[in-house]
């Protein structure tokens, strides 16, 4: 692959390079971003009823994945992603490499990025790491999830689930029920349903709903029956860790899912319920309610595919004009 | 209480400089000669007495500063700073006394760590330097350190900075037992299970970003505990670094029953809000954080009526390597001393929230005070600790302008007005670019 790309440079004239552009918050989206890359995404989703699932468009661009913490489907479906649109794909975990010896972050990337990556996809456990991450190298980033901070593709994959199976975003009404305080994915949703226009009300325990983030524009309820009013029904996780002993969130998980759990009593029928996973069952989401056929659970994963698909592509391919053209004929 | 390497005294005059001195009531242009270190003419076409003249035009020549909150990493982490760099840094910055905090490795809470850190100073220290022991021994809030015997070793006042002493009764005991020494208590206000694992300010930013919230009542709550207790016992109280509304309106009732209390701030809470941490820069990591812009204003209004006497920097070195790392992961702390003069001057004095007069008060005269320091003065028979300032002058701060060992500061590429064209102190000019 280096060898090309050297021919290819001494081909071309010498250009100053374009301003890279990464993906590392729903902040760095307009709405016509999100337009356009829900588009792409919609655009991919023939190819997966395919025979043969992979398209040529990225073949020879290296994609590497850095996860410095634990996933199975985000980083499953990066790697996939990048696999079907036949990139290079290099994925490093924290464990078992070269940050178990000490390296930092910054020694971590500058070693990768003599490779020339054209992305790099980063998840990790600090809030602000993939800005660092594009501080040191010349690829574009892609924030897989940075601490409580942002999970922009999580979002982008939600609101392609949500425009796909329940309708348009402008004016609709969705209810984030849960920890809000620990959660990235909240976060991101937060911005990106208010960038569509959609309203948004978070439910939850006053101690899990932080101080000051109805500047995000979004509404408050302590009461879980302020969800009956929602379109959509989005439940956190309840992350376990974080009722540790002293931590006083909420005084039990027991009280939690007596108060706050979304249970099917407590919704309206035809309410439609997403959850980022993975989930607590009989915590923060009654069974019933996961898998009945209200649940969009299963339809967000698959979306996460062809979401994270567009967002590479998108990235590499660079400029709006007649991308989805293009990948039609692609497809096609 | 204070120590610096023995070196001659100077001679010179300072021509036709705007003379600012709050303390003594001077503002004018003036003449300032200066014999063997000591002031000892001021007036209009002063005799040169074949000093060497500094042109002071268009300068300002005011009480040299003194900075009463420094971390000068010395003994432990050398690579950070030392005490010649440090003190070479406050001399760049128009300082000519600094205090240094104990927060050091080992803490200096023995007389044997203090003595040991006085014989550097008397090798190496470019302005004179004091040292603050800690108040409990190792500062972990157990027990009191010889606080006696350390004040005689020559500790310039006690201070468990870096973090606060959590047990309300060993507060009182410091404060009780510190009467004996004619030393001042200088607190750190944080209330540990409301800072938690706080990285910035809690309000619309840390709720956007997602960082652990410190909620301003973290602090404003062990205020209000450390000035009950000084008031009960009628001792004196220095307040470090206050970043919130709340622990001004605190400070300002006390004072106002008599409580003996002062309190500092910090140029970066004077001029920044919490809105700088969104670009995640761990160069605006600080402890206590920066707050919101109705705490900024409440700072800079108290800074202006004097309720905050004392302008400190809390000069916090750190190694490239352990800030260049995500928000979370870099320790607490800025430099400032090369900075805080221009830093000011650009934020607050030229948009007109506090004159320039005042300013120069709270970064000379009031640090001084607050200690029990002679105040710096521009007055004849007194020792020359001047500093001659270009308030108009502008430059750009980055990585390579520092005398100090350390680089991680708050205004890496800001272009800021205001320079110091030369120090005096002691009698000795510290700091002539």
């Amino acid at each position: 692959m280096t060898e090309i790309r050297l021919v290819r440079d001494e081909l071309l004239p010498p250009a100053a390079p374009p301003p890279k552009r990464h993906l590392i918050s729903i902040g760095d989206l307009t709405r016509a971003d999100v337009e356009r890359l829900l588009a792409t995404a919609e655009s991919f989703e023939q190819s997966l009823d395919r025979e043969m699932k992979k398209l040529p468009t990225l073949r020879g661009r290296l994609v590497v994945n850095m996860f410095f913490e634990s996933s199975t489907r985000t980083s499953s479906s990066f790697e996939l992603a990048a696999k079907r649109l036949s990139a290079d794909v290099m994925s490093i975990k924290g464990a078992g490499s070269s940050v178990d010896k000490g390296e930092s972050l910054k020694d971590t990337v500058r070693t990768l990025d003599a490779y020339d990556p054209d992305v790099i996809v980063i998840r990790h456990a600090q809030i602000g790491a993939p800005d660092l991450v594009a501080r040191e190298t010349g690829a574009h980033v892609v924030n897989a999830g940075d601490g409580k901070h942002q999970h922009p593709t999580q979002a982008l994959l939600d609101l392609y689930t949500i425009r796909r199976h329940v309708g348009g975003l402008d004016g609709l009404h969705v209810a984030i029920v849960g920890d809000v305080l620990h959660s990235r994915v909240a976060r991101s949703n937060i911005q990106a349903l208010a960038l569509m226009g959609a309203r948004v009300t978070l439910v939850g325990p006053p101690a899990l709903i932080p101080r000051g983030i109805e500047a995000m524009g979004c509404e408050i309820s302590h009461d879980i029956a302020a969800i009956a009013a929602a379109d959509v029904v989005y439940v956190l996780r309840m992350q376990r860790e974080r009722m540790l002993e002293g931590a006083n969130y909420v005084p039990s998980l027991r009280e939690y899912t007596d108060r706050w759990g979304v249970t099917p009593e407590r919704l309206r029928p035809g309410q439609k319920v997403m959850h980022p996973g993975p989930m607590n069952r009989g915590v923060e989401i009654d069974p019933r309610v996961a898998d009945a056929a209200d649940s969009l659970i299963e339809t967000q994963v698959r979306a996460g595919l062809v979401v994270r698909m567009a967002v590479l592509y998108d990235l590499l391919t660079r400029g709006p004009v007649e991308i989805a053209a293009r990948v039609a004929e692609e497809v096609a | 209480m204070l120590w610096a390497k023995e070196a001659p005294k100077d001679d010179l005059v300072v021509r036709s400089a705007r003379v600012i001195d709050p303390v003594e009531g001077i503002d004018a242009l003036l003449d300032v000669r200066v014999d063997g270190g000591v002031i000892s003419e001021i007036g209009l076409n002063v005799d040169a007495n074949g000093h060497r003249v500094v042109e002071g035009r268009g300068l300002v020549l005011a009480p040299a500063f003194v900075d009463p909150h420094v971390h000068l990493r010395t003994p432990g982490r050398e690579d950070e700073e030392t005490i010649a760099s440090g003190t070479a840094a406050a001399a760049a910055g128009g300082y000519c006394a600094i205090l240094a905090m104990p927060n050091t490795d080992p803490v200096v809470d023995s007389a044997a760590v203090l003595g040991s850190l006085v014989d550097t100073a008397r090798a190496e220290a470019e302005v004179p330097v004091g040292f603050l022991a800690a108040i409990t021994k190792g500062q972990v809030g157990h027990e009191l350190t010889e606080m006696a015997e350390l004040a005689d070793a020559g500790a310039a006042g006690f201070s468990d900075d870096g973090r606060p002493v959590v047990a309300p009764g060993l507060m009182r005991r410091a404060l009780q037992y510190n009467a004996i020494t004619g030393r001042r208590i200088a607190v750190h206000c944080e209330e540990p299970t409301l800072s938690g694992d706080g990285q910035i300010h809690e309000g619309t930013v840390s709720a956007e970003l997602g960082f652990a919230g410190y909620p301003s009542v973290g602090e404003s709550l062990m205020v209000g505990r450390d000035l009950a207790l000084a008031r009960y016992e009628q001792q004196p109280v220095h307040l470090l670094h206050l970043s919130a509304r709340e622990s001004v309106e605190l400070v300002a009732a006390a004072q106002a029953a008599g409580v003996q209390a002062t309190a500092e701030a910090t140029p970066h809470h004077l001029v920044l809000t919490d809105e700088a941490v969104r670009s995640l820069d761990a160069n605006l990591k600080m402890n206590p954080p920066l707050r919101s812009e109705d705490d900024r204003s409440a700072l800079v209004a108290a800074v202006r009526d004097g309720t905050i006497s004392v302008i400190a920097t809390d000069h916090a070195p750190h190694a490239r390597h352990e800030k260049d790392v995500p928000f979370e992961e870099a320790p607490f702390g800025v430099t400032g001393l090369e900075t805080a003069f221009a830093a000011l001057n650009t934020h607050l004095v030229e948009p007109g929230l506090i004159s320039l007069p005042t300013l120069l008060e709270r970064m000379s005269a009031g640090p001084a005070r607050a200690f029990g320091l002679e105040p710096p003065r521009i007055a004849p028979g007194s020792p020359a600790n001047l500093v001659l300032l270009d308030p108009r002058a502008e430059w750009t701060v980055d990585q390579a302008c520092f005398r100090s060992r350390s680089s991680n500061s708050w205004l890496l590429g800001e272009t800021l007005r205001g320079r110091v064209r030369m120090t005096v102190a002691s009698g000795r000019i510290a700091f002539q670019p």
